[in-house]
């Protein structure tokens, strides 16, 4: 186990390292001189000297890349350009707004997306489940950007019932946090909760045909009892994996919405660090979502190790 | 998704327990365009920076609403003889956020810190300041090199910017964190990307005409999601509203506009001389430039391109300016004139890449001008370009016109001498004309109002005539705010003052 464990760790070092090598030289493609787009205005060749040496842009590209991987190694993943904060304390400051962006997101898409599954395969060729299926499709179609500024023109322009963007941390003030988060994390929700329905919706509707459905009913049970404790049940296997499968998708998918809502989260952190040229913190958002990616899957193949004893052999 | 009557039973009751009460009068909630870059007024490099500087941090000299310069930290100011010694009487009993005391002593460490501050931002607006005599402890005398007329100016924007020496002493290089200098706000937190926070200072010199306790701003890029936000009570004033969105600011009882036309400019940069890209007919012709000009339209261009609402020009400063060229009005549209200048000039059709910042407005601004441009016997391609990419290119040379503008500086050697001289730091084109220099620089050396309008008449007669830029509006900053809000003043440089501002009922 330990030995399986180290070697994993091993394989992944190269990996981050050549994750990193790879947007260092990205962002070096990338037109436009970082020393203008931190200047904006103030462009005079004088300030733009004195912005390349502080930022030591005039060092050779393996030079900057050496200096950086230094810092990080001590774990000093550098300064913003543009806010002189350090990225170790940008990144832990937007991180948890993103992840609960992204948790309240998957609530919501579960509990739209399992019931109408479930109402659908059960009422499948009835209205019920052609009206799911149109809403499920329209989920999928509908952008993001769209039904988000749909929704702040109805819910808090003509309605006035929520603030159009913004933040509060739940620390400070939790009812205005979940004001401010409910029609960012509705609007994420919904294209997931399309794809939820779906799947809920086939993997119901083979699970209906399975004999262990058709023994329930002849043991007379109710449709009640048959749908949600026998048929739900082992239609939720598929459906959880998939669950999961889209929380990946649900970080990028925050990226649109912080913008639209202007939630300052993970997301707009790189959106606008890349439009500012801020290459310390692109560098340190893609290197530690790199790291979290690889724990990530990681643990899950030490889980597949711990659960499965054929792969110890 | 699937939306049933009982959904709607649990979202309002959600919502009816959600919704707070707004926040108290007293408090103030401005939409900004962007998050401010760093709160250090030697550093500072964004427009939007500005807006929150001008709650945070008093001035030595303000502007007023037509553009004359009014007392703030500096009560009086005289010119030597010479023109080359400013001194300045200061205002007894101002104090910085940290308790220090605001004196001559202060007013020299500033002007030295933004002369000699690593990265300073600030060194080449007064770069002609050799020294700072503390004359007694409320007065001072900047030293300068040669006259300069144009540094009251750069003391009325963020040079003039007065920071506690002891803060500044302390912080380093990491000032903009927190920031104290000595205006009617101090700052108490900011969240990047999310808020920043302003509090009432007490024992500012002019507390009592300050009613609003806190000021909060927001960045909000998106204007329409700006608009929403005011509309919805979440905010009180937005800048920059998007003229696109005017009608609605103006049919919305609760809501009022203010505006003032912007000190800087929108046009087109030629390349006259920079590298091989301004080896063009347009970048060496100038009867093919003039015919350039006379094809556009620039009334349509602002119909077109922002409904109307902005200023058409065709200087760097706006028709209202004092400075404006009077004998050089807006020229009309003359499609005869500029066909008969393109068969005398004898290119055939002419091709030009035109480049312009992928914005929508800029894009539509640079489809009419492909139109208009056409009919007189231009091949106009657009490039969209991101802008900063653009402005890379810009600097490079690797362009033959780029749709580009200018926020604007009070004095308007801040939007003339650094574009058009032929050594200015931002004379992408590379424009050169010894004469004009001579005038630019004159009109530097003189602090008399008039003669420094003869000299920028002259250098205007040639550089205009040159075409090195077509200028073609600009910009009107347009306020939108709650009709709850009393005492706003609109003034040409964009800022929110929040002197005698307040929320009623």
């Amino acid at each position: 186990m330990l030995a399986y464990m180290a070697r994993r760790l091993a394989v992944s070092i190269p990996t981050l390292l050549l994750i990193s090598m790879m947007v260092f030289s990205l962002q070096l493609l990338l037109p436009g001189d970082p020393a203008l787009a931190i200047a904006g205005e103030e462009r005079s060749p004088e300030v733009l000297a004195a912005i390349r040496e502080m930022y030591h842009l005039n060092d050779p590209v393996p030079v900057q890349y050496w200096h950086w991987l230094t810092g990080v190694l001590s774990g000093d993943m550098g300064q913003s350009i543009r806010s002189r904060m350090p990225v170790t304390e940008l990144i832990m400051t937007k991180l948890p707004v993103t992840l609960q962006l992204a948790t309240m997101a998957m609530i919501i898409a579960l509990a739209i997306g399992i019931p109408a599954g479930i109402v659908s395969a059960v009422r499948k060729g009835t209205a019920w489940d052609v009206g799911a299926n149109v809403v499920a499709l329209s989920g999928i179609s509908i952008p993001n950007f769209w039904l988000g500024i749909m929704l702040i023109m109805l819910v808090s322009v003509q309605w006035g019932l929520l603030p159009a963007s913004g933040y509060a941390s739940p620390l400070e003030d939790l009812s205005r946090n979940l004001q401010t988060m409910i029609m960012p994390a509705f609007v994420l929700g919904t294209g997931i909760a399309a794809i939820m329905m779906r799947h809920t919706r086939s993997a119901m509707l083979s699970s209906l045909r399975a004999d262990y459905v058709r023994t329930a009913r002849a043991k007379g049970l109710s449709e009640r009892v048959v749908v949600l404790r026998h048929a739900l049940r082992n239609a939720l296997i598929p459906v959880v994996t998939l669950g999961t499968l889209q929380l990946g998708e649900l970080l990028s998918g925050a990226v649109l919405t912080e913008q639209i809502f202007t939630i300052p989260g993970f997301g707009k952190l790189v959106v606008d660090a890349v439009f500012n040229r801020d290459y310390a913190v692109v560098q340190g958002v893609v290197l530690f979502t790199g790291t979290a990616f690889i724990l990530m899957n990681l643990l899950a193949d030490m889980l597949y190790f711990l659960l499965n004893p054929r792969l110890r052999a | 998704m699937t939306f049933k009557p009982w959904h709607a039973g649990l979202l309002a009751a959600g919502l009816l327990t959600l919704v707070a009460s707004g926040a108290t009068a007293q408090t103030l909630r401005v939409g900004l365009q962007e998050d401010p870059d760093l709160l250090d007024p030697d550093l500072a490099r964004s427009f939007v920076g500005r807006i929150v500087f001008a709650g945070l941090c008093d001035k030595l000299v303000d502007l007023g609403p037509d553009l004359e310069f009014v007392p703030q930290l500096a009560m009086e100011w005289s010119w030597s003889a010479d023109n080359k010694a400013l001194t300045m009487k200061l205002r007894q009993g101002a104090t910085f956020h940290d308790g220090e005391p605001f004196n001559a002593e202060a007013v020299k460490f500033n002007i030295e810190r933004s002369l000699n501050l690593p990265g300073s931002t600030r060194r080449s607006e007064i770069a002609a300041v050799t020294s700072v005599d503390v004359v007694d402890p409320y007065t001072v005398r900047l030293n300068l090199s040669q006259p300069f007329a144009p540094l009251l100016a750069a003391l009325s924007d963020r040079a003039g910017m007065m920071i506690s020496p002891k803060a500044a002493r302390e912080a380093g290089q990491d000032f903009s964190r927190n920031p104290v200098c000595s205006g009617p706000y101090k700052l108490t937190e900011r969240v990047a990307q999310d808020r920043i926070v302003l509090e009432k200072f007490p024992q500012h010199w002019n507390a009592a005409a300050y009613p609003i306790q806190k000021v909060i701003y927001l960045p909000i890029p998106d204007t329409t999601v700006r608009l929403a936000n005011l509309q919805s009570g979440g905010l009180d004033i937005i800048e920059r509203t998007a003229p696109a969105d005017l009608p609605t600011v103006r049919s919305d009882s609760s809501l009022k506009l203010e505006q003032a036309t912007s000190l800087g400019y929108q046009g087109i940069t030629l390349n006259l001389a920079n590298g091989p890209k301004s080896e063009t007919p347009l970048g060496k012709d100038p009867k093919v430039r003039e015919a350039f000009e006379l094809a556009l339209d620039r009334t349509i261009i602002n119909q077109v391109g922002f409904e109307g609402e902005h200023t058409v020009g065709n200087q760097p400063v706006a028709p209202s300016n004092p400075y404006y060229d009077k004998n050089a009005p807006v020229p009309e549209r003359d499609l005869e004139r500029a066909k008969k200048l393109m068969a005398e000039a004898g290119h055939g059709r002419v091709k030009v890449e035109l480049m312009a910042p992928n914005s929508p407005d800029n894009l539509r601004v640079a489809e009419v001008i492909q139109a208009l441009a056409g009919e007189a016997g231009f091949d106009v391609s657009v490039n969209a370009t991101e802008f900063a990419s653009g402005l890379d290119r810009q600097t490079r040379g690797d362009f033959e016109a780029f749709l580009i503008g200018w926020s604007g500086r009070a004095d308007p050697d801040g939007n003339i001498h650094n574009f058009i001289s032929c050594k200015g730091g931002l004379n992408d084109g590379k424009y050169c004309d010894a004469e004009v220099d001579q005038h630019l620089n004159a009109a530097r050396t003189t602090t008399d109002t008039a003669a420094r309008k003869a000299e920028y008449a002259k250098a205007a007669d040639l550089y205009l005539a040159a075409r090195q830029r077509i200028y073609l509006y600009h910009q009107n900053w347009f306020w939108a705010m709650t009709s709850k809000l009393k005492g706003f003043k609109p003034h040409p440089d964009g800022m929110i003052r929040l002197e005698n501002v307040s929320l009623g009922k």
